[in-house]
């Protein structure tokens, strides 16, 4: 434009407007959000200076409906925490359940339960990664990552009867052995699992795009990292090897042999990285649960805890009594506290538990993973483009049902 | 397993300390150390929580360096009703510590997130729940509730049903709030059987009576 435009019209003040500052409103109805994320971000043009996450928008009042339910009514609230991967919820409530009653679950329970859990992780991360390459504009991922995950959903719904809110972990045990045949189902897809996910790597590592919009991009230090509470894939990115599974083994982990992919820079890619090779390594950990797993209950033998059978119910006046207690009373835990952590696809899921004695939790506490890895958003985002704070969010593996609780 | 007993004076599983609860005791403002179910638990003073958990942060025989969790616990019949419960955890030395201090409704709590900055949004969230304030946290906005909420919903004493309820107005074209109305009366059952809670029925006394208190009468 020529300068006379710019010079003020006889008789008009010349008036200067900042157009270079902007407040945007993203969500809370926004697909790239992961959910009902509420993002108020401050942008320099198209740079982010300010993001602030406002969260809540699913808060449904978890701990507190908890503290008014029994053990076992417990249990399905915590499916419907992390939906993405129900199961692990479940695995923290359970544990710390059966700390405070003082049981250990046979065998063949545990390892159902860490195979189930594995399985529950590849679920979560083919959803992340598919996510993360989605909302960078990758549509085929998505495709190929549901199609695979339908192959997992199935076997959630075979043992449970429902494909996500499984509600299978139970104190104690899980509800129900795997059904007959089920071992085999898995064990064929365990074999074609790697050629899927040879091909996805060979559809996002090295592609172009993928990796001019992750390599570099929300870097987070291993100090920053684990001073922001970050937990999981996200610390592991940072270049910190640690998982609750090598360092404080609950259940079967501690038998089982598997590696920890560590990441260098603690970039989205890098992340990324880290996830999709754990899948590699919870795959291994699913063949060994099923070459080991033994045969025998999969709960505790005290029907006091748990339900007796339901054919013997029928006849046994014994059974009839402890299904109507269980069922109605539920079970009384000692007084006591603990928390009980375990290394969820996300990172780590706690539950502070405090029992006074009743069949309610007087307090449970979730420490939910995405927390803390959304508090880091502000972070990771500022002097990025918008563009990247949506990748950084889809690379940080955000759940909002169990960020708001 | 029905004589409920409150959960903070249970004893410990192993009164014999080790070495590095001894460490843990000489530091400034630690009231207790014990363990419980392989969990150790340390006692604080409130006032002295932001020197003590410097210390644990910084110094190489505890180096604690993540808070994973923030909590409170409420005690309604204590004189101090809030329990700030932290949860430590070092991955150096893969050890969890587990840091009480007390406080009550007035009474703020020293801010650690000049330690560990992850803890904001943790204590954002305590306040929010509880109304337990921190000396120090810059950003003292509720995070879980609603925008204008009123209370503290995880006291004992806020109802489970909350106070308002929500619905869109045809007429306003808007979500109007309104106080609760319970179609059904709020039931929340006492399952304390009575065989399990009156341990000593009537006539029974002298049997349960514990024996140390009182010295059995002489034949």
């Amino acid at each position: 434009m020529s300068g006379g435009l710019h010079e003020a019209a006889p008789g008009r003040a010349l008036r200067t407007l900042d157009l270079e500052r902007h407040t945007v409103n993203v969500g809370p109805q926004h697909p790239a959000t992961h959910g009902v994320l509420r993002l108020i971000m401050e942008l320099e043009g198209e740079t982010v200076t300010r993001a602030d996450p406002h969260i809540g928008l699913l808060h449904r009042g978890t701990e507190k409906l908890i503290e008014y339910k029994s053990y076992l009514q417990a249990v399905p609230y915590f499916d419907r925490l992390d939906y993405v991967s129900p199961m692990c919820c479940e695995h923290a409530f359970a544990l710390a359940t059966e700390k405070l009653l003082g049981i250990t679950v046979p065998d063949r329970g545990q390892w159902i339960r860490v195979l189930f859990s594995e399985i529950t992780r590849i679920l979560n991360h083919l959803l992340t990664i598919v996510h993360l390459a989605l909302d960078i504009g990758a549509q085929s991922p998505s495709l190929w990552g549901y199609e695979e995950r339908e192959k997992l959903l199935s076997f959630h719904e075979a043992v449970s009867g429902a494909r996500f809110h499984a509600n299978y972990f139970r104190p104690g045990g899980v509800s129900k052995d795997l059904p007959a045949g089920l071992a085999d189902e898995i064990w064929a897809w365990s074999e074609t699992f790697p050629k899927f996910l040879a091909d996805l790597q060979n559809l996002l590592n090295d592609n172009r795009i993928f990796r001019q919009r992750l390599v570099d991009i929300g870097i987070i230090s291993a100090e920053d990292a684990l001073g922001m509470g970050f937990s999981g894939p996200n610390l592991r990115a940072a270049g910190i090897a640690w998982d609750l599974r090598r360092a404080q083994p609950y259940d079967k982990y501690g038998k089982v042999e598997f590696d920890i992919p560590v990441g260098r820079h603690g970039d989205c890619f890098d992340r990324y990285l880290v996830r999709i090779n754990e899948m590699g390594e919870s795959l291994k950990i699913i063949r060994q649960a099923l070459q080991k797993m033994p045969q025998g209950p999969v709960k505790v033998q005290d029907n006091k805890i748990t339900p007796p059978k339901r054919a013997e119910m029928k006849r046994s006046m014994e059974a009839l009594i402890h299904h109507f207690k269980l069922y109605t009373e539920g079970y009384h835990v000692p007084a006591g506290t603990t928390y009980t952590a375990v290394e969820a696809p996300k990172g780590e899921f706690g539950v502070y538990l405090i029992a006074d004695g009743t069949n309610h939790p007087y307090r449970c506490k979730i420490r939910a993973t995405g927390f803390s890895h959304l508090q880091a958003l502000e972070m990771m985002s500022k002097g990025h483009l918008l563009a990247d704070a949506i990748a950084v969010l889809g690379s940080i593996d955000i759940v909002f049902g169990e960020v708001d609780r | 397993m029905s004589d409920a007993t409150t959960p903070e004076v249970s004893a410990p599983d192993a009164p014999a300390l080790d070495p590095f609860a001894v460490a843990l005791g000489t530091l400034p403002g630690v009231a207790s150390v014990i363990m419980e179910r392989d969990e150790r638990i340390l006692h604080a003073n409130r006032g002295d929580l932001a020197a003590l958990m410097t210390v644990l942060r910084h110094d190489a025989r505890f180096a604690f360096e993540q808070c994973m969790d923030v909590c409170g616990v409420d005690w309604p019949q204590r004189e101090e009703r809030f329990d700030v419960v932290y949860n430590l955890l070092s991955v150096t030395r893969n050890d969890r510590l587990r840091v009480i201090v007390s406080t009550d409704e007035t009474a703020s709590v020293p801010s650690v997130t000049g330690i560990w900055p992850g803890t904001a949004w943790w204590e954002r969230e305590v306040f929010d729940l509880f109304g337990v304030t921190f000396d120090g946290l810059a950003d003292h906005r509720r995070i879980v509730s609603d925008y204008g909420f009123e209370g503290h919903p995880l006291r004992k004493d806020f109802p489970l049903t909350g106070h308002v309820e929500l619905r869109y107005d045809e007429e306003q074209k808007r979500v109007v709030y309104e106080k609760v109305a319970l179609t059904q009366e709020f039931r929340n059952f006492d399952f304390l059987s009575p065989w399990e809670a009156m341990t000593t029925l009537p006539g029974d006394e002298k049997a349960h009576r514990p024996a140390t208190s009182a010295p059995a009468v002489k034949p």
